[in-house]
């Protein structure tokens, strides 16, 4: 059984050795045909970004995608430097640099690659998927019979912030850096899944079916390891598979499906103000041009966001989503189950907590207002400032940094809620909902506490549970995502999620049930 | 401003100060020779399992205490001046008071056996214990084979720590089926057979005999005393059982017997000098419950109580009804009221046993065989809702009523499987009685009560 882990701990490292290697082989050729091809398509006329292009990379070949990359993206800075200086508007190139890069490195790609996209998929990905599960199956037995088992998370390396924490970090941040801001430079992987993609949509991969593959990848093969670790809890086994349905059917399948019938891209189960640009002038002209089916998802998405979720809140609690439906959340419950530990739980971060999370809320919401106000009135700017400045910034600063590059890639460091206890405008909004009105609640089992502080430990949004259980209160904080690990590894039977009537939800009383304290005195005294 | 000086930060001593601090302004001063924080000692095992780290045992954070205005003092009181209300420490500092809590907690009991205080003989109470045990045991390479002594709840906990590291563990028990003074048979084995099934060499009906050490005054090995059996091992557990850690007092004038005695408020035969948690050994405790109880809910609420008494709100001390809870490996323990072995049954207590055939979970129920009224329940890999037995005990439901409703004391997490179908069809095959399980109504699921 331990030889299987070793060989299943090489094979994934491998394949990742692999996945890595791949960033770096290839060719590279941009024909001048697909240069024309591009610029007629993208309405692209600065003559002085196709002559520079023409005399540095056309018909060249090259050996990885980076230099190519670079420089048409500095082509298009330079172009427009001048077309902006002559005041020639029309010239002027709107595209990002590295976002136009991408879709040209994309056309360009020649080599051994390309013509492997199918074997690499298997050497990489299929691989990895091998190494990983032949790692995690034998727990069963290694870990011995079903039930909790956290043995030794502080002692190891990778879940107690030691070097290989960091250096799942730094790859993860890369990662996400490459994703949102040089996806050419992945552009390797990218080809690797165009088979999928083409199969799916009938279009070639783009860099974000990449990352909802990988995404869709991960959450399954961790959620094998969340079946051998929980198997003995029921709630979690139901949990783990519910966040895996929506992320592979409503956030990869359906959206994909879609666009092989030519409506737009959608996520059935994304709901604004997560879902931050649902009301960008693009989307709703995009939604408005898609006849029934546009309005239809005008009208869920708007119906999710003011009737289902607060509903839903009222008589579940916030878990319904955060942890059963969400794909935030379904990777933090997967991927970032190993970490949950890491999170702090010091009054200090609780404030922080309430202030960037509720900051983050009424940022959105102030952009939508703006944007909406721009969208009805027509006009591009709200009072001097370009409502799309204030969109850039929201989707640089919370939508890429914020939930990709520090939510994900901070992990192995504050734990895997990162984005969804500090920043997510969402669990914000619900978070009120479900302190003020709902039926959620943890209870706290009369007397039983022995405040061990296993609930805090494992609490992944930092809640300091124990503070609450040992004085015999039920635990209705807004940041709760419901996942039920507090009750799971409570080893006196202390707490249990439930939904029950608001009355006595809170159910503070001075002294604790065992103690036949006359109780009425205790009342008065207050 | 009057001065309280509590003397132990355990559970018992912090509970009092926090009460005292809400309910008053009076000056608090807790002090312990054993750590600068409060920590629960409940955790001890999860930090050197490597579940937590020592600071997630600690469950207020160091500011706390600063800013509630409870000074905190590191030092062992070794007299106590009752007539000039002072306290004498080891060092040779003094502090005065104006009324004192004695919250010392226990001791592990050793029993006079040769060898019991060779380096590499530890028990499982203090910070100091985790500490030897984390330096004597740190791995199988260092430590082969350890041996506990004393088949109780630390003696379990103590061997799934050294398990945790893939030590052997020998686990002797001078029982001859686990805790079966504490447990009906049945649950008794079921335990056996859990300890077993994680591999620990469980030696029932087995006593020490001695402690060997080696040239170093190291522990070396033990010699079973039933066979004369020698074992080899690098570390000796110590777990039969705690008593009070009273040693300080001794030639004090307060009367003691097993721990310092108190009234039914607490307070010891001078005026002013209370004693609670573990430390303390009530004259005449109240119907049901034992004179001194080492768990950590009683420290508690003992806390809970002298803090009302010493803010000038005489409170006696009336735990209600026993309850308490344990977990042995996978399994949890829950108990409410009293189901007492066989060896300790009285008259007029009838039991009823149910096992689920995957031997982790069973249930006893205790009743009257006259009256039909619950007395009290063990439940093994079920959890029960306190809240609702507390109020079966209280109101003398019969054992028809209370296995008929039995779904509405379930507490174990949603979408489990409950047994209460199971449990009631035996009853009847038993019984040759009728009873039909109440399915919680829908309203019910809605409102949790019962």
């Amino acid at each position: 059984m331990k030889s299987i882990r070793t060989f299943g701990l090489g094979l994934l490292l491998a394949a990742f050795a692999v996945f890595i290697s791949i960033l770096f082989v290839g060719q590279y050729k941009l024909s001048s045909k697909a240069l024309d091809a591009f610029c007629v398509q993208k309405n692209i006329t600065s003559p002085i970004f196709i002559n520079t292009l023409e005399s540095s990379v056309i018909e060249r070949e090259f050996n990885t995608p980076f230099y190519l990359a670079n420089t048409i993206a500095k082509s298009v800075k330079s172009a427009n430097i001048a077309h902006k200086k002559n005041k020639e508007w029309s010239k002027v190139i709107w595209e990002k640099p590295h976002s136009l890069a991408y879709q040209l490195v994309k056309s360009s790609g020649i080599g051994v690659v390309v013509q492997n996209k199918v074997s690499l998929w298997f050497l990489s990905f299929g691989l990895a998927i091998l190494g990983a599960l032949l790692f995690m199956l034998p727990a069963i037995e290694l870990k011995g019979p079903a039930g909790i088992k956290n043995n030794h998370i502080f002692h190891k390396s990778a879940t107690n912030r030691g070097w290989i924490a960091w250096l799942v970090f730094m790859f993860l941040v890369g990662f996400y850096i490459v994703l949102y801001f040089r996806p050419s430079y992945m552009i390797n992987w990218i080809y690797l899944v165009d088979p999928i993609s083409e199969s799916i949509s009938g279009h070639s991969a783009s860099q974000w079916f990449l990352y909802g593959f990988l995404y869709c990848v991960v959450m399954a093969v961790m959620a094998v390891r969340m079946y051998i670790k929980y198997r003995n809890n029921k709630y979690q086994v139901l949990r783990t598979t519910s966040v895996l349905f929506f992320q592979i059917v409503f956030a990869f399948l359906i959206p994909e499906i879609l666009v092989r019938f030519e409506k737009p891209w959608y996520d059935f189960k994304n709901i604004f103000p997560l879902d931050y640009d649902f009301f960008f002038r693009w989307n709703l002209d995009e939604l408005l041009d898609s006849g029934g089916f546009g309005l239809f998802v005008l009208v869920w998405g708007v119906l999710l966001t003011v009737v289902i979720v607060p509903v839903m809140v009222y008589f579940f609690g916030k878990r319904w989503y955060c942890s059963w439906v969400c794909g935030c959340g379904g990777l933090a419950e997967t991927l970032g189950d190993p970490y949950r530990q890491l999170s702090s739980k010091s009054l200090f971060s609780w404030k922080v907590e309430r202030w960037l999370v509720h900051g983050v809320l009424v940022f959105a919401l102030v952009m939508t207002g703006l944007t909406l106000y721009g969208y009805f009135s027509g006009s591009y700017k709200v009072y001097g400032i370009k409502v799309q400045t204030i969109q850039d910034v929201y989707g640089f600063l919370i939508g890429s940094i914020f939930a990709g590059v520090i939510g994900t890639g901070l992990y192995p460091i504050f734990g895997n809620r990162v984005w969804c206890r500090f920043g997510c405008p969402l669990a914000a909004y619900m978070g009120v909902i479900q302190r003020f009105k709902s039926k959620f609640r943890i209870t706290t089992n009369g007397g039983q506490c022995i405040s061990c502080g296993n609930c805090s430990t494992y609490c992944e949004q930092g809640i300091d549970v124990r503070a609450y259980a040992q004085k015999g209160e039920n635990i209705v904080r807004s940041s709760c995502v419901g996942c039920g690990i507090c009750s799971a590894v409570c080893p006196r039977g202390v707490l249990k999620l439930e939904n029950g009537p608001e009355q006595g939800r809170i159910g503070s009383v001075d002294v604790l049930l065992g103690n036949d304290m006359n109780l009425i005195d205790q009342l008065d005294e207050k | 401003m009057e001065h309280i000086a509590i003397i132990g930060n355990g559970i018992s001593g912090i509970t009092a100060a926090r009460h005292i601090r809400k309910k008053s302004n009076k000056k608090i001063t807790v002090i312990s020779s054993e750590t600068d924080y409060f920590f629960s000692r409940t955790a001890l095992m999860y930090v050197y399992m490597g579940q937590m780290k020592f600071e997630h045992t600690q469950p207020y954070e160091n500011w706390f205490w600063k800013k509630n205005r409870i000074a905190l003092k590191k030092g062992y009181v070794s007299k106590i001046d009752c007539t000039a209300k002072k306290l004498l420490f080891s060092d040779g500092e003094q502090l005065s008071f104006d009324k004192l809590i004695i919250a010392t907690g226990s001791k592990a009991n050793k029993f006079g056996w040769p060898g019991q205080d060779l380096k590499g003989v530890v028990s499982l109470y203090h910070k100091q214990d985790l500490e030897a045990i984390e330096s004597l045991a740190p791995n199988n390479k260092v430590c082969k084979r350890a041996v506990i002594v004393g088949g109780g709840l630390i003696g379990i906990e103590l061997a799934e720590m050294f398990h945790s590291r893939h030590i052997t563990v020998t686990f002797l028990v001078r029982e001859k089926s686990y805790w079966n003074s504490i447990l009906p048979k049945g649950e008794s084995e079921m335990i056996n057979n859990e300890i077993k099934k994680n591999g620990i060499d469980l030696r029932l009906g087995t006593s020490l005999q001695e402690i060997r050490s080696d040239s170093n005054g190291q522990v070396k090995s033990i010699i079973i005393a039933e066979t004369g059996e020698e074992i080899n091992c690098g570390i000796v557990g110590l777990t039969a059982g705690v008593s009070p850690s009273i040693g300080f007092v001794k030639n004090s004038m307060l009367e003691t017997n097993k721990g310092i005695l108190v009234d039914k408020n607490l307070e010891t035969n001078i005026k002013g000098i209370y004693a609670i948690g573990d430390c303390a050994e009530l004259r005449s405790p109240s119907a049901g419950r034992r004179p001194i109880e080492a768990v950590w809910y009683t420290g508690r609420i003992m806390g809970e109580t002298v803090a009302q008494t010493i803010c000038n709100k005489e409170t006696p001390y009336t735990p209600g009804h026993w309850f308490n809870s344990a977990k042995f490996f996978d399994i949890e323990y829950q108990t409410y009221g009293w189901v007492n072995s066989e060896k300790h049954m009285k008259a007029n207590e009838v039991h009823f046993h149910w096992q689920h055939s995957d031997q982790k979970k069973c249930m006893t129920f205790a009743f009257d065989k006259n009256t039909q009224t619950l007395l009290g329940v063990n439940s093994f890999g079920v959890r029960l809702r306190h809240e609702v037995f507390n109020d079966w005990l209280t109101h003398k439901k019969t054992i028809d009523y209370v296995l008929e409703h039995l779904e509405n004391a379930n507490f174990d997490p949603e979408f489990y499987r409950t047994y209460s179908k199971d449990i009631i069809d035996k009853f009847n095959q038993e019984h040759q009685s009728e009873l039909r399980l109440r399915k919680k109504k829908w309203s019910q699921i809605f409102t949790l009560k019962s």
